[in-house]
Parts: structure tokens; C-alpha cells; sequence
């Protein structure tokens, strides 16, 4: 597998030279966003992709870490403090959701894990004594560890793309692990699983707990990145958002959510901001431009369409999806080459997954 | 006292209108075992087409309650399109016919921001409703008294069509066992359609009835979806009475969480979907359809 | 969502060629050959979207008004959807700041939205002519780069406990408002004041910016003698509506966006008797207000309130201001100090001046919603019954003893036996 290793060393590489390739302050911090989604849809990839266990209510771990960081840096504490509190309490409410949530799977698993997620919203938001509601918690000061500032665009891209190789590289072992074989396992055969001796409730709380460890991580990353928060970032619109991070890039794959989350990213942000110039009396490109307009304004729209179209006709998504295209393609090109050219190419097969 | 009898009537106004809501969300539920999360969208786009009925998009200006039902009808229509064209290339694969409702409902909210802009339009209440009567200490706004009339109107009628009705016999027999149903000659994919097109048509319906009261405004979409699925979930799945039930049960819920405990309302308001998911998924009123 | 009107590509269209309007060139170090780029922040989505698109539309009457020039300078304007959120704000504000380059800041709407983004206009060093009316930040927290010709959150209201303290002579008054910066200190400037002059806020009630239903907050308003209102947007509609459909009878008292000018073609016969404090009213007859309600009438058929009327003094502001500085927004500090050193009469709102925290004294206009005497087509009318003038946003208290007592917030002054 040595054309795999090459491939992860020039993508590490890659990534590290970002913010000298790209000088733009507002570019570098749309790439840290995109790492640290990453980060939020590698935990939730773990459920929905792992375990099968589909949740619509991450958002509302991301939040429990995010409004514990900044209650406790608000109340004074510090830095070193506030960050291994914030992730206690996130895992605490993890184990909570976990507790709860795992008492069923499939249809009510989504609907357990969707109350649960606007029981914390609606704590965020209406709670006010505890967390301002509306008005949010603002932070003032990122974190300098070992005395290197993050206040700076590229200062805190560093520290977010250390954070995200580190996840990248543990939701790899994870699953590479006994316990992430059997997580698969738990995914396609339960009551086989069962009957084989696997605690399978034991096996999808560990899965549950790691997924609330990089959730409630790149909660505390969002804090610091905004330097606020509010409870818009816990609404069910932003778990949706994460699912379709984990969906459209391929679920059940380490570089899926990555190019998911980068994918949303960009749309929400680049995307909306291009705009065309259109001119009065409107040609037919002028119509073009006018209509992608629209498109580019309305991110929101191009996701959900995106979205659909991922589920409709590239289940296994983005990443597998072009992998599997790029394959067949290939057959069909080797194919015509060996002189039959009247054999119809097989159709590629269709990845049969039943989630 | 009066703030209890005011805070009674509008529970149980806002329970007629949460009914209205959330029966065919029950039924789609009930029949096809997903939960359509784009029912929000389909009350919110009722209420969108209704109240520009009302402004006379059409070239009139339509009454009250003749923009109501055309604006049913029309997401009736649209309801029944999206199942025909999306849900059923994915027959059989249930989460990945949720994840695309929840796509759906992205797009629309959306379409709704593009089409009618992000100012909240007040739609005026009908002619004649305006007003309330004092009985007592009791004041009653008659628009609200209009709405569980309507509620209870619709319950009776829908009642009478699984009661009495071929088609209801068989929704009932497809939310039993569609295995057997489809044994027995019964054409349950149209099924489907039918009843995927009758609660988006509810629900629509629902949008525009609930506009004098609430408004019509981006979000209201992901305001109302949450409050439909907490009616089902108490009330159980495919049950008509038990969506009656759990829409007074949390119009209760909603009006007095917020005016006593504000800053736990959502709390209790949500809490008792996970109890029951946890503790009683059948749902608090059985799992009978009627 | 962030839209760009460029007038010189709009009505000339002399980038023919290029295909795309890019917006992220570096801008060059000429000052003057470069046009002027403004930045908004508005909202134009949810309930606050009714306010935000008539700020976007006072900019743009200023703006036509003077041939999209500033200070000797071509103006480029860009208009940002916050959607009415502090986290919105953020975004739009690194956007125009980062990705735009906007010289300058007009806006965001709301207080909370400010309150986000004020630390992150210093690091910038962004010069900043808001609309919200963020107490603190021209008060015990001053932000060097916010300059205010709006008011503060209690700015109307103080004035607005002494009328109705004296001359409504209320005794006790219950307070409703959005939960939100803007509603609690509209509030606290009120209870505040009120007090002061004998009055007592008997209970503060505080539903969330989007309520669906007022009723379960209408129910609690009992055992008083009025009932003072800070919604903002177009809530106060559905407030006065759904008010009216309870029976309630006690008469109603409002802040600055509580009975607002744009409102008046919405209201019902529930809005009459309306009292409200506002620093602009669109009943002013004065030569600057008339060219301004014209101006909005002509180019938007829009009846403005004080969310256009109050962008369009900022613009006025500026103005005034880059023309001190010779149109060169280069070097912040000297343009700041410029701003702060403006004072004009011919404003809508009438004349206004800064105090040494860069906030606006002006007038303070107490109207009454009345039918007699209303324009523009309108069926009712906001008529000024009572003006205070040059209100500073210390109200009559001593700038050191103000300074003293915290933020007014949802707890600040507290509820007290009276």
C-alpha cells in the first residue's frame, strides 16, 4: 500500500502549506472552518456510518461542549481549565444521550436523538440565567498553548489541523480496531451479533462515547473560532447540516465526512459569495448568469438539492460514489480497448447498501 | 383566574390547531413508518400560498376561506408529486427516505425565502371572527373558538373516512400490516400517494387556518415540524385519537411551559417525546389507528 | 447572502468583459481613484426583516440623493443579511471586512448583534455607524471604533418614564419586550426613569424575539395600570393584535420600535391611543425630513419610520465626515476623530451632535396614534404630542452617577416592592 502512504503524506503536506498558498485572512479561516466541521462530521460519521445509528441531534452535543466552554471562560476560569471541563461535561452528556438513545435503533433512534438535540437548544435559548439566551456568550481571548498565539488567522489554522489529524488518525485506529469491526458488525447483523456473544449495547456506547469525544471537541473549536455563541449553532437545522456533511461525502468512510464538510463549507460561505455580473439588457449568458445568481445566493436551496441528489442517485456518497464511477469507467475504457467493441460494458456494480 | 381561563381557551385553540397539524403526519407515519420531515414545510407553504390568495395573486382577491382550501389542495398536489417522484424510487429504504425529506424541506424553506422575502406577512383574521366574547371572566377571541370548531369538524370527518369508507378500510389495513394488505389485492404504493398527498393537504390547510394567529414568517416551518412529531409520539403512530389527544395534551404543555416555566419550556416540552420513545414507543394512547 | 450593487457596473456596465465581479482583489493604495466602499449590515430575513429593508433603502436614497458620492468619493455599496442573529452578524461582518474590504460599517440592526461583533471592530479597527442601540458600548465599555447617531436602547425610553410617569400620571405598569440586549435595556431605561419620578414597574415579562403566540405572555399581565411595550421588527403588530383579541383593555405605552412610522399602514383600530418615544418621527416638518419621506416615497413608494431615517443621518454623518478628511478613509483614527467632531441641524430627526463617548444627543418626540391629520394615504398617525430636546443618553442623571450603577439588563434595576 505504499501509493496509499504517498497519498496521505502529500495530502498532510497539502494542508499544511494552506495558509502560505493562500494568504487571504478570510480564506485561511474559511479553511479552518472546513477542518474543524471535519472534525464535527468524523464523530457523527462514526453513528451514522459505523454503527448504522443515525442522529439528528448532534448539534446539541456540539452545543453542550461549546456553552460549557464559554460559561467557564466567562466565569473566569482559564484556558487549561475551561477546555478538559468542557469535554468532561460534553462526554457526561453524551453518556446521557447514549443512556437514552441506544434503547432503540433505526426510525426511533433518529426521533430520540431529534428530542433530545431540541431539549438542549431549547435550554440554550431560553435558559437565560445560565446561558443569555438570544444575546450569547462572547469569549475574548483564544488560548496560547506552549506560548504560541492562536489569536492570529493562521496561528489557530495550525492548531485546528493539528486537532484534525489527530482525529482523523483515532477514528482510524478505531475502526481498524477490534471494537470497530464489531461496531460493523453490530451495523449489518445485530442479532447475529448477539447470539455470537458481542454486547452489542456495550459495543454502540463506546462507538456513542467517541463520537462525543470529537463532537464536543470541535464544539470547543467553534467557540473559539467565533469567539461566541449562541443558539443558533445548536438548532436542528445545523444536526442536519452535520448528517449531510457525513451523507453526501460517503458515510462509513474516513475521507468521506472530510470532503462532505468542505463541501457544505464552501457552499455556505465561497459559493454564496460569488456573483456574477449581469448585464441590463439580458442576452442569453446574462440569463445563465442571472439564474446561477440566484443559485449562489440561495445556499441553502443548492444544499438540500444537493442533498436529495446524493440520496436519490449516489447512495454511498461523494467519495465512494466517484471511486466507484471512476472504476467502471476505466473498465469500460480497458474493455473497448481488447477489441470488443460490441460487448456492452457490464453494468458497474451498484453498491448495495441497505442502510 | 383570568390568567388561567385565558391560558385554557388558548391551550386547547392551539391543541385544534396542533391537530389539524399533525393527524396526516400521523397517517403518513402510521402508513409508511417514516416521519416526513417535510410537514413543517408543507404547513408553512400553505400558509405562504393562502395568505398571497388573500392578496390577490390571482387576479381577485379570494375570501378567507376559499384561499384555505385552495392552498390545501395545492399542497396537496405537491405532497403527492414529491412522493410519486422521490419517496417512491426508494421504496423500502426508509432512512434514506427521511434523510430525504429533511433535503426536501431544506429546498423549500428556501423557495419560500425566495418567493415571498424574509419579512413576516400578518394575514388578517376572517370577516366577522375579529372580535371575542366575555362570558364572565372568561373572554373567548372567536377566531380561536372558529379553529378547534374546525378542528373537531375534521377529526369527525376523518373519522367517518377510515371508518366508513373502502379507502379508509384500507389505509387501516396498511398501517396494520402492508405485507398482508398488498396480499389481499390491495394497491398500497397508490395508498401511498393518496395519503402522502392528504396530509401534506392537512397540513397546508393547517398552515393557512393557523396564519391569522401566528403569522407567516421564515422558520415557522422548524417551529411547527418539532411540535408535530412530539403530538405523534405522545399520541402513537397512525392514531387518529391519539393525535386528538396529544394535540390538546401539548397545547397544555406549550401555552402553560411557557408562561410558568420560561426558562424550562422547551424542557417540558420536549421531555415527554424521549419518555415516551424510551419508556413506551407505542406512544401514551396506544397503537391503534383509531 | 451578501449582495453587491455596484452602480457603475449596473447602470453604465463598463466591466462588459468581465465576466465575474470578483471581490477579493486587493484594493490598491490610491485613495482616490478607487471608489468608497461601504459595507451594511441589515437583516432581511425574520422578524426584524421588516426594519433591516428599510435601512438598506434609507442608505440608498442618501446615496441617489448625492449621485453615489461621499465626501468627493464614488460610493461601492454592499448590502449583508445578518438574518437577525449575533452569530449572522459575525459572519457578515468578517465577510465584508475580510473577504470585501469595506472601508466603513453602517449598521448591524440589533443590540445583541453588536455586542457580538465590538471586539472584533477594534482588532479591525473598522470604523463602525451602527443602528442598534448597544448601552454599554458608548457607556462603561466604550468601543473607540463605534460611532452612534441612532440612540442608545434607553435613550427614548428614559424620556419616555418621565412623560408617562408625569404627564399620563401612570402609577404601575407592566413591561413587555424581546428577550434580547435591545429589549432589556429599552426596559430598564424605563423602569429606571419611571421610578425615579414615582412610578413602579410591577412585572417585566420577556417572550423570546420569535413568538409565535403572545397569549401565554398576555395572560400574565394583570394589576396595573398600563403596559409599556419594546418590540421591535413587526412583532408589534402581532403584539398589538393578539393584545387587543384577549380583551385587554389597559392602555399601551411603546419604545422607539414599538409604534414605528412603517408600522402605521399595518395597525388596526388596536393601535389607537398608542404612546410612544422615538429620536425620529416621521411627523416632523422640516425641510431635511420632507426631501427624506419623498426621497422614499420616489424611489421605494415605501413610508419610511426610524429604521430608514436613522440610516440615512449615519449617511449624513459620514458625509460629513469624509469631507473633513478629503475623502481619505485610509488612516482610521483621523477619520474616526473626524466623525465624532460632526454635528449637523438638517436631519430628518432634526439636529444632533456626539458626546466624548460617540453617542448622539438629539431629540426624543412623544407621539400618539391618532386618526386625525394622517398622510400619505395613510389611516393613521403618529402626531407628536410632547418633544424633548437635546437628550443625551445619560437622560438628566449626572454622566458619573449614570456610569455608576450597572448596564440596565433583565435583572438591572431589579423588581422592587412600590
Amino acid at each position: 500500500m505504499t501509493g496509499r502512504r504517498i497519498a496521505i503524506v502529500v495530502a498532510i503536506i497539502g494542508l499544511v502549506i494552506v495558509p502560505y498558498v493562500i494568504t487571504e485572512v478570510y480564506y485561511v479561516n474559511i479553511a479552518s472552518q472546513i477542518l474543524l466541521y471535519a472534525i464535527f462530521a468524523l464523530g457523527l460519521n462514526v453513528l451514522v456510518g459505523y454503527a448504522g445509528l443515525v442522529s439528528l441531534g448532534h448539534a446539541g452535543l456540539f452545543g453542550v461542549a461549546s456553552y460549557a466552554v464559554a460559561y467557564l471562560l466567562a466565569a473566569g476560569f482559564g484556558h487549561a481549565v475551561a477546555i478538559p471541563a468542557a469535554i468532561g461535561i460534553g462526554l457526561l452528556a453524551t453518556a446521557v444521550f447514549a443512556a437514552l438513545a441506544l434503547r432503540a435503533s433505526g426510525i426511533s433512534f433518529i426521533m430520540i436523538t431529534l428530542a433530545l438535540g431540541e431539549i438542549i437548544w431549547g435550554l440554550a435559548y431560553r435558559w437565560i440565567s445560565v446561558t443569555h439566551g438570544d444575546n450569547g456568550i462572547n469569549v475574548t481571548t483564544r488560548p496560547a498553548p506552549f506560548g504560541l498565539p492562536l489569536s492570529s488567522a493562521r496561528g489557530f489554522y495550525d492548531a485546528t489541523l493539528i486537532i484534525f489529524l489527530l482525529a482523523v488518525a483515532s477514528s482510524a485506529i478505531f475502526v481498524r480496531s477490534p471494537l470497530g469491526a464489531a461496531l460493523c458488525g453490530t451495523r449489518d447483523q445485530p442479532r447475529r451479533m448477539n447470539a455470537l456473544g458481542f454486547h452489542v449495547w456495550m459495543i454502540r456506547f463506546m462507538a456513542f462515547m467517541f463520537s462525543g469525544l470529537l463532537t464536543s471537541i470541535s464544539g470547543i473549536l467553534f467557540v473559539y473560532y467565533n469567539e461566541f455563541i449562541s443558539p443558533q449553532a445548536l438548532a436542528l437545522t445545523a444536526s442536519a447540516e452535520g448528517l449531510l456533511m457525513v451523507i453526501s461525502g460517503g458515510a462509513g468512510t474516513l475521507l468521506g465526512p472530510v470532503v462532505g464538510a468542505a463541501l457544505v463549507v464552501i457552499v455556505k460561505n465561497v459559493v454564496s459569495g460569488l456573483r456574477f455580473t449581469v448585464l441590463s439588457p439580458m442576452g442569453f449568458a446574462d440569463l445563465v448568469k442571472f439564474v446561477l445568481n440566484g443559485l449562489f445566493q440561495h445556499w441553502n436551496f443548492l444544499l438540500g438539492a444537493i442533498f436529495v441528489a446524493i440520496v436519490v442517485f449516489m447512495p454511498e456518497g461523494l467519495v465512494p460514489g466517484s471511486v466507484r464511477l471512476a472504476r467502471a469507467a476505466w473498465r469500460t475504457a480497458n474493455r473497448s480497448k481488447s477489441a470488443r467493441p460490441a460487448a456492452a460494458a457490464p453494468p458497474a456494480p451498484v453498491a448495495e447498501q441497505k442502510r | 383566574m383570568t390568567f388561567w381561563l385565558l391560558l385554557t381557551v388558548n391551550s386547547v385553540t392551539f391543541g385544534g390547531l396542533l391537530f389539524l397539524l399533525s393527524a396526516g403526519f400521523s397517517l403518513i407515519f402510521g402508513l409508511m413508518r417514516i416521519p416526513n420531515l417535510t410537514h413543517g414545510s408543507m404547513f408553512m407553504v400553505g400558509a405562504y400560498l393562502g395568505s398571497t390568495f388573500l392578496g390577490g395573486a390571482l387576479g381577485f382577491t379570494l375570501d378567507f376561506w376559499a384561499a384555505a382550501i385552495i392552498s390545501a389542495l395545492e399542497v396537496a398536489v405537491l405532497g403527492a408529486l414529491m412522493e410519486r417522484l422521490l419517496l417512491r424510487r426508494l421504496a423500502g429504504q426508509q432512512l434514506a427516505q427521511v434523510l430525504v425529506t429533511l433535503g426536501v424541506s431544506f429546498m423549500v424553506a428556501d423557495l419560500c425565502l425566495m418567493g415571498w422575502g424574509g419579512d413576516p406577512i400578518s394575514v388578517s383574521t376572517p370577516a366577522g371572527l375579529g372580535g371575542f366574547v366575555r362570558v364572565g371572566l372568561a373572554v373567548f377571541p372567536l377566531y380561536r373558538m372558529a379553529v378547534i370548531g374546525i378542528a373537531v369538524v375534521f377529526a369527525i370527518a376523518l373519522w367517518l373516512m377510515l371508518e366508513r369508507t373502502r379507502l379508509g378500510a384500507m389505509i387501516r389495513a396498511g398501517v396494520d400490516d402492508p405485507q398482508m394488505a398488498r396480499v389481499v389485492g390491495i394497491r398500497v404504493s397508490r395508498l401511498f400517494t393518496i395519503v402522502f398527498g392528504l396530509g401534506a393537504g392537512l397540513a397546508g390547510f393547517a398552515g393557512m387556518i393557523g396564519a391569522p394567529i401566528l403569522s407567516v414568517y421564515p422558520g415557522l416551518d422548524q417551529d411547527m415540524l418539532p411540535l408535530a412529531l412530539v403530538v405523534v409520539i405522545l399520541g402513537g403512530t397512525g392514531s387518529l385519537l391519539g393525535s386528538f389527544l396529544g394535540s390538546i395534551v401539548v397545547g397544555f404543555i406549550y401555552n402553560f411551559g411557557q408562561a410558568l416555566l420560561p426558562e424550562l419550556a422547551y424542557f417540558v416540552l420536549f421531555l415527554p417525546m424521549v419518555l415516551v420513545l424510551v419508556l413506551r414507543p407505542q406512544g401514551l394512547f396506544g397503537g391503534r389507528l383509531l | 447572502m451578501s449582495r453587491r450593487v455596484s452602480r457603475r457596473t449596473l447602470l453604465t456596465g463598463t466591466a462588459a468583459g468581465a465576466a465575474v465581479a470578483l471581490t477579493r482583489f486587493p484594493a490598491p493604495a490610491v485613495a482616490q481613484a478607487v471608489p468608497f466602499k461601504l459595507g451594511l449590515l441589515t437583516v432581511k430575513t425574520g422578524p426584524l426583516a421588516a426594519g433591516g429593508i428599510l435601512m438598506e433603502q434609507g442608505v440608498l436614497t442618501y446615496l441617489k440623493e448625492k449621485n453615489y458620492t461621499l465626501g468627493g468619493r464614488k460610493v461601492d455599496f454592499i448590502s449583508a443579511d445578518t438574518g437577525g442573529n449575533p452569530a449572522g452578524a459575525k459572519t457578515k461582518a468578517q465577510e465584508l471586512v475580510e473577504r470585501d474590504g469595506v472601508d466603513v460599517i453602517l449598521g448591524p440592526l440589533a443590540a445583541f448583534e453588536l455586542y457580538a461583533i465590538s471586539e472584533y471592530v477594534i482588532e479591525k479597527k473598522m470604523p463602525t455607524l451602527s443602528l442598534a442601540a448597544a448601552d454599554n458600548l458608548t457607556q462603561r465599555t466604550p468601543n473607540p471604533y463605534l460611532l452612534r447617531a441612532s440612540a442608545t436602547s434607553s435613550q427614548a425610553t428614559q424620556p419616555l418614564g418621565h412623560y408617562a410617569a408625569t404627564e399620563l400620571k401612570l402609577k404601575r405598569v407592566v413591561t413587555i419586550s424581546e428577550d434580547f440586549a435591545f429589549g432589556h435595556e429599552q426596559m430598564g431605561g424605563f423602569q429606571a426613569s419611571f421610578q425615579k419620578d414615582g412610578g413602579c414597574v410591577v412585572n417585566k415579562l420577556w417572550p423570546p424575539l420569535v413568538t409565535p403566540d403572545y397569549t401565554p405572555y398576555i395572560a400574565q399581565i394583570v394589576a396595573c395600570d398600563a403596559v409599556c411595550q419594546g418590540f421591535a421588527g413587526s412583532n408589534p403588530l402581532r403584539f398589538m393584535k393578539q393584545y387587543a383579541t384577549a380583551g385587554l383593555k389597559y392602555p399601551v405605552i411603546a419604545g422607539e420600535a414599538g409604534a414605528d412610522d412603517f408600522l402605521l399602514k399595518s395597525f388596526g383600530e388596536e393601535a389607537l391611543g398608542l404612546v410612544s418615544a422615538a429620536p425620529y418621527t416621521l411627523d416632523l416638518e422640516s425641510d431635511a425630513n420632507h426631501r427624506f419621506v419623498d426621497g422614499m416615497l420616489k424611489n421605494y413608494d415605501a413610508i419610511p419610520g426610524q429604521y430608514a431615517a436613522l440610516l440615512y443621518c449615519n449617511c449624513q454623518v459620514l458625509d460629513a465626515g469624509l469631507q473633513t478628511v478629503g475623502g481619505d478613509a485610509r488612516d482610521r483614527e483621523k477619520l474616526m476623530a473626524a466623525l465624532k467632531l460632526v454635528t449637523l441641524t438638517d436631519t430628518p430627526r432634526g439636529p444632533i451632535k456626539f458626546d466624548h463617548l460617540n453617542n448622539v444627543i438629539g431629540t426624543i418626540y412623544i407621539r400618539r396614534v391618532v386618526k386625525e391629520g394622517a398622510k400619505y394615504g395613510l389611516k393613521l398617525w403618529n402626531k407628536t404630542i410632547h418633544t424633548y430636546e437635546n437628550v443625551s443618553q445619560f437622560w438628566t442623571w449626572p454622566e458619573k452617577e449614570f456610569l455608576a450603577h450597572p448596564v440596565y439588563s433583565r435583572d438591572y434595576p431589579p423588581l422592587t416592592k412600590c
